[in-house]
């Protein structure tokens, strides 16, 4: 009891003095998670609202892969990649193993299908109810895909949102690609991990309280934005 | 502006839902189709504007098929498709997607705004309108394209007395600008009070197309007797 007290008090004393190990674990935290989910949605957008809007032979195996991938486990996938970028790897000679850059990509892989997969259902369910308008404007192609991208906004926030929460809680993945290099790949969750299983409770916990703090936030704004935009366009 | 409808066939889910339907409209400027529920007028209405394709007969408007001849339309559906934006934002995407330069768009939206009685919502979200305001911002953002035709498919279905005349007067005053206007409804006094010349549907035939007056005043066919009587038409 008096250890996990001790421990709190510790941790509180971390946080709120930023202490410089902490910030730079937060910071990179940051750094990889919303570096993967700008590339994850800059691809996962486009292609969740073509499978939304457009009929093409083999698109409900897409839909289903795309649903399906969005259960990914991370570890999995930090598997795959690690055997693509070490060094007897197909892409080995880029030398990306244990970097910053190999976490971004294992956690775009885990990322873009979240985004493909929920952009793919707001556009699916608007292009069904604004098809007959959008016919009647004669509006080509480009309008319409922009018209339904700007009327889901909302819901593409929270999809994109959705994309982060899962990067920065996830383990797995960055662990084994990044491989926890103290000031140089080492994020909230593997520090967390590694400082566990080192006995060092005070720092775990203290990034364990950034990242629920984090989580909670992320839901909160995920909810806020459902909230505002129930209430301005019912 | 002549339309042409000649032996109209349309089934959907091996039902029959037009059979063999031919009318021609020239002058009269307010036509209403006129036919219980489930006669098939909204059906008619999306092969006249080239929505649904035809199992058998052909539309021409002045010669030209619907696809051609659409963008010379506007058509306004029984349950209106409001984008999830602001009631002048849905006027201001029709102007877009149609390509009417920006300098032009605040007018046009302005007024049809206006004859819409809808000013004072300009900024408020479309969706938290009534029935009725959106129903009248519907045909206001078909209207406001400049159509040589607006296509109405039961228009003040739903709606009270009042919001119903609202409607009424704003589809005689976008008729008395230069508007030929065809519309569809169950409601025999509507179609009193607004038709020019009727058409009368049933179970997917043309029963009758006649003079208002006439139609009126001595139905030739039998079903359409009864149902200005009052009877249920089954």
């Amino acid at each position: 009891m008096n250890d996990l007290s001790a421990a709190f008090a510790l941790a509180a004393r971390l946080v709120f003095g930023l202490d410089p190990e902490l910030v730079e674990v937060v910071l990179l935290s940051f750094y990889v998670s919303v570096f993967a989910v700008a590339l994850a949605t800059a691809v996962g957008l486009p292609l969740g609202a073509a499978v939304g809007m457009f009929r093409f032979p083999g698109r409900r195996v897409v839909v289903v892969m795309l649903n399906a991938l969005m259960g990914l486990p991370p570890v999995v996938v930090g598997l795959v990649v690690y055997m693509l970028l070490s060094r007897s790897g197909p892409l080995g000679e880029l030398g990306l193993l244990f970097t910053p850059t190999a976490m971004i990509i294992a956690q775009f892989i885990l990322v873009v299908p979240i985004v493909a997969a929920l952009t793919r259902q707001t556009v699916a369910d608007l292009h069904e109810e604004y098809d007959e308008h959008l016919r009647s404007l004669d509006a080509g192609r480009l309008d319409s895909i922009a018209t339904l991208l700007w009327d889901g906004r909302f819901r593409l926030m929270t999809a994109v949102l959705a994309g982060f929460g899962r990067a920065i809680a996830e383990v797995g993945a960055v662990l084994i690609v990044g491989g926890n290099i103290l000031h140089h790949t080492r994020v909230m969750t593997t520090t967390i991990a590694l400082e566990t299983s080192k006995g060092n409770l005070a720092l775990a916990l203290a990034l364990g309280l950034v990242l629920i703090v984090l989580a909670a936030g992320v839901n909160a704004t995920a909810t806020l934005i459902g909230d505002v935009a129930h209430r301005r366009y019912a | 502006m002549p339309l042409r409808v000649r032996s109209l066939s349309y089934a959907a889910g091996g039902k029959q839902i037009l059979d063999q339907v031919s009318f021609e409209l020239g002058g009269a400027s307010r036509t209403v189709i006129l036919g219980p529920n489930g006669a098939g007028k909204s059906v008619l209405l999306k092969l006249c504007h080239g929505l649904l394709r035809p199992a058998a007969g052909e539309v021409r408007w002045a010669g030209r098929a619907p696809d051609e001849a659409r963008r010379r339309q506007g058509m306004v559906f029984q349950r209106p498709v409001l984008l999830r934006r602001s009631v002048a934002g849905n006027l201001l995407h029709a102007l877009g997607v149609r390509g009417v330069p920006r300098a032009r768009r605040n007018e046009l939206v302005a007024a049809a705004l206006r004859a819409a009685g809808l000013t004072d919502k300009a900024r408020q979200s479309a969706r938290t309108l009534s029935g009725g305001e959106q129903q009248r911002l519907a045909i206001a953002r078909a209207w406001v394209l400049k159509p040589d035709v607006l296509l109405l498919d039961e228009p003040t279905a739903n709606l009270d007395p009042e919001a119903t005349r609202a409607i009424e007067d704003l589809i005689l005053t976008f008729e008395a600008a230069g508007t030929r206007v065809i519309m569809t409804t169950h409601d025999i006094g509507q179609a009193r009070r607004l038709a020019n010349d009727v058409i009368f549907l049933n179970r997917g035939r043309l029963l009758e197309h006649s003079p208002a007056e006439r139609f009126f005043a001595a139905p030739r066919d039998p079903a359409a007797a009864r149902f200005i009587g009052g009877a249920l038409l089954a």
